[in-house]
């Protein structure tokens, strides 16, 4: 029988270990991710002793307070602390989520945090997106329409701009495609959900004059079709968004064309 | 410093940050066929402008009448007059048709009941010069930045636009006070870039984080306008920090003064709706220093609501719960998140919480950069716009939703400029080595940095004092202490430490030198202030209650080499761009 083994270098091993030092009654074991490509050595997980008593309420506060009081070398990315900005999308407990929206007391006994799933990482916590943000582009995420600039916008009605909610919010933090199995095994021909989406939201644009063109780009056993509705995505989603069901719609879209 | 890998490229044109204002550069560079490097520290979509939530400016009329005079006299007004006429004057008359624009580019606008974009009322915007609320800020829902910034990035690809991500820049690259580039850190490989180019423009945002309670990202360490200091330049009218009224009390998450638009108000501890003792005509629709100081005034006297008395209460549950849903889904996601507040049945607990930067760097209305020698003069191959900039438009304080409209104005105003002033085929200039070492000398101190002060304790400690050195209400007291004060956590980067040695990704250094912009532009809002023995729009000094127009109608210039600032002053514009509008003389600001 073949034998499967990883490669030497992936075996994620035992870290450093940070014991509390300020004699907290109150403490949680953080487990962390840790990898650092200049060092040659093999990914490892540290273990810090968090004082849970002077800690604010979401996990991206735990690593802060990692970061400013017991390690600064650990490597995540954060920005606008409200969800809105995506950067500090990460698996926290065994899932997807932003670190800055999700409360740490919501996941029982150790913390345990990753980075995104099946990206190819680049140091501790972050992730390689760069073949996400292709595949972004490829769909064109611009509107197309012949109208030159004029004094005047383009007439949408109400119901047509409700169609983009849902759709418009997305904040491309890749929770939702990185938790997504077929986007595990078949990332670099399969769009994945967040994408998806976002093709979605330029083809059911009123304004949008190529929609037609838009669907036939996509309507591809690979770009499309590796969807297989396992709902992953919308499970994951931190904004409460739907992409499996948008996947559905762009499926019932070409089916009726 | 040999020991780094330098990369060279050549561009007509380096924009520096991928936020609202420098996506817009981008898009009308890459438009007029010039070479365009857009660098950033953070994926484009990552940027501040994600968190603008109520709305952009312009006198669209779709909600009834409107017109861009009216629009400038409230952008005038709200400024207390340390706003320049002609460069409002453009903003404001170039605003509808830079949102008409954003349409066409595919911002998903909320609409009126006939297809138009949606337009809400916002604080210090009226009708008629003063006469009654106008609807003038276009709103996508309360995520009109995040669409417009997604929309925009949209845009830059589309025009093919090159983009250099999770690039940290470093320097400017100057010769003869000239600027011929800059030099940045790929923090995906650790290689050092340098970029020569014809003109760089600087669209850092803003440097909410020299301030503890802030709603400004963690990003926002206002990298540009540091780089300027280091250059030997000047930042302009630094005093002036907007306080958003509304942020989430105990977490500064921003609440939209599009939740006042709709209809919200704010309460005291007795329940009373206070601002109506504050602003009679426009209540809590009066502008934002106004609404601030009144509720730091509540909570002064002991009106506050809480265990500590030291929040109020923004009340939005009389609201129609399908307006809510529509027009405010993003705040009420927030307030969930973040107070634990179901809008729709409960207020939500706020505070002034700091929010936005007037000063910055000083240019014209065509987006180039000023220095003074005599009177006011270009800084040849320089650029700055958006938050990062003071054109200055917003003077001593900005009227809500007037940033959006800024971004994309002076964006596209730079695009223009910069066309005009590149001539095709230009050979680059030579730069000197030491302009290199010198940045990489700096970097490469602070690399090694193996003293006893954690860069986070050090960011800490400037915070704090500017928290209660630098607040809603100063006196000449706290802004002499603060003086003093602020200068310590400068002296400790002498024995930084910095525990992270590597390059790639190393978020340690980053933010060490992030730290290193931030104190520079610490001690210049603190000293301008101190300077400042007057009270204009957003700076309150309770020792000198009044304005003062023959003393201070005049624009604060700072420069810092280090710890030692240098003030001076330049007179404020005081006539319009063209003959349609006259100059508005100072008034009495009440609202």
């Amino acid at each position: 029988m073949v034998q499967i083994n990883l490669p030497e270098n992936s075996k994620v091993k035992k870290g450093n270990y940070y014991k509390d030092k300020t004699g907290s009654k109150n403490i949680r074991k953080v487990n962390v991710y840790r990898w650092d490509p200049s060092t040659g050595k093999n990914p490892r997980i540290d273990t810090y002793e968090v004082d849970m008593d002077n800690c604010p309420s979401k996990v991206l506060d735990l690593l802060n307070k990692i970061k400013n009081e017991l390690d600064s070398s650990l490597a995540y990315r954060r920005s606008c602390t409200h969800g809105v900005c995506g950067s500090c999308a990460m698996n926290m407990d065994g899932k997807n989520g932003l670190a800055c929206t999700k409360p740490h007391a919501e996941i029982k006994g150790d913390i345990n945090i990753y980075p995104l799933p099946h990206l190819k990482v680049k140091k501790d916590l972050i992730g390689d997106l760069s073949v996400l943000y292709k595949q972004y582009e490829s769909i064109e995420p611009w509107l197309k329409t012949s109208k030159k600039i004029e004094s005047t916008e383009i007439i949408q009605s109400k119901e047509d701009r409700a169609k983009l909610d849902g759709a418009y919010e997305c904040i491309m933090c890749a929770c939702c495609s990185t938790a997504c199995p077929s986007y595990w095994w078949n990332g670099d021909k399969y769009l994945g959900p967040a994408v998806l989406l976002q093709a979605y939201r330029w083809i059911i644009d009123s304004r949008d004059e190529e929609r037609k063109e838009r669907l036939k780009k996509i309507a591809d056993e690979f770009k499309l079709y590796r969807c297989h509705t396992i709902m992953n995505c919308t499970n994951a989603c931190p904004k409460g968004l739907n992409p499996a069901k948008a996947i559905a719609e762009i499926k019932k879209m070409l089916a009726t064309v | 410093m040999s020991s780094y890998k330098i990369i060279d490229h050549e561009y007509d044109v380096v924009v520096l940050g991928a936020g609202g204002s420098g996506l817009r550069a981008a898009v009308g560079l890459s438009e007029a066929g010039l070479k365009t490097a857009c660098i950033s520290k953070v994926f484009p979509t990552r940027s501040h402008t994600s968190a603008a939530q109520g709305g952009i400016s312009a006198a669209l009329g779709n909600m009834g009448e409107d017109d861009w005079r009216w629009h400038m006299y409230d952008t005038v007004k709200g400024a207390d007059w340390l706003g320049d006429q002609d460069c409002i004057e453009y903003l404001c008359k170039e605003a509808p048709r830079a949102v008409i624009e954003l349409e066409k580019y595919g911002v998903p606008f909320s609409r009126t009941e006939d297809g138009k974009i949606y337009q809400r009322p916002f604080g210090g915007m009226t009708k008629n010069y003063g006469n009654g609320t106008a609807q003038r800020t276009c709103a996508a829902a309360d995520r009109t930045g995040h669409a417009i910034l997604h929309t925009l990035y949209g845009q830059a690809l589309k025009h093919n636009t090159e983009f250099f991500i999770e690039y940290f820049a470093l320097d400017l690259l100057m010769k003869d006070g000239e600027c011929k580039g800059l030099i940045a850190w790929n923090l995906n490989d650790g290689t050092i870039h340098r970029f020569r180019s014809h003109i760089t423009i600087i669209a850092t945002g803003g440097y909410g984080k020299i301030y503890y309670s802030a709603t400004s990202a963690h990003t926002c360490t206002g990298d540009g306008n540091a780089m300027i200091l280091r250059a030997g330049l000047p930042l302009q009218d630094m005093e002036f920090v907007q306080f958003h009224p509304t942020g989430i009390y105990g977490h500064g998450t921003l609440i939209s003064e599009g939740v006042r638009g709709e209809g919200g108000y704010l309460v005291n501890s007795k329940g009373e709706k206070f601002m109506e003792r504050y602003a009679p005509k426009a209540k809590d629709l009066a502008s934002r220093d106004v609404v601030s100081r009144s509720i730091a005034v509540e909570i002064n006297e002991g009106r506050g609501i809480g265990k500590e008395k030291d929040h109020v209460h923004l009340h939005l549950s009389h609201l129609d719960p399908k307006v809510i849903e529509e027009r405010l889904p993003g705040i009420s996601e927030s307030s969930k998140l973040f107070a634990n507040v179901d809008v729709t049945k409960e207020p939500i607990p706020v505070v002034p919480t700091v929010h936005y930067n007037m000063g910055g760097i000083p240019t014209n209305y065509k987006a180039e950069v000023l220095t003074v020698n005599g009177g006011e003069k270009t800084v040849p191959g320089l650029m700055a716009i958006g938050e990062a900039a003071c054109v200055s438009v917003h003077g001593a304080n900005r009227l809500g939703s007037n940033s959006l409209i800024d971004l994309v104005v002076f964006g596209r105003a730079a695009a223009k400029r910069a066309a005009e002033l590149i001539k095709f085929g230009t050979p680059h200039e030579k730069i000197p080595e030491s302009e290199t070492e010198k940045c990489l000398d700096r970097f490469d101190k602070l690399r090694n940095g193996n003293g006893e002060n954690r860069t986070a304790d050090l960011r800490l400690a400037m915070q704090k004092t500017m928290q209660s050195k630098c607040a809603v209400f100063r006196t000449e007291r706290t802004l002499k202490e603060g003086v003093d004060e602020i200068r310590k956590p400068f002296d400790g980067m002498e024995s930084v430490l910095v525990k992270d040695k590597s390059l790639i990704f190393n978020t340690d250094l980053v933010e060490t030198l992030e730290f290193d912009n931030l104190i520079r532009q610490a001690i210049t809002t603190m000293d301008s202030a101190y300077h400042r023995k007057e009270s204009r729009g957003a700076h309150a000094r309770e020792d000198f209650p009044k304005r003062d127009d023959e003393k201070f109608m005049k624009h604060t210039l700072s420069w810092c080499n280090g710890k030692e600032t240098q003030i001076e002053y330049k007179p404020v514009h005081k006539s319009t761009l063209t003959s349609e509008i006259q100059y508005f003389p100072p008034q009495e600001r009440v609202y």
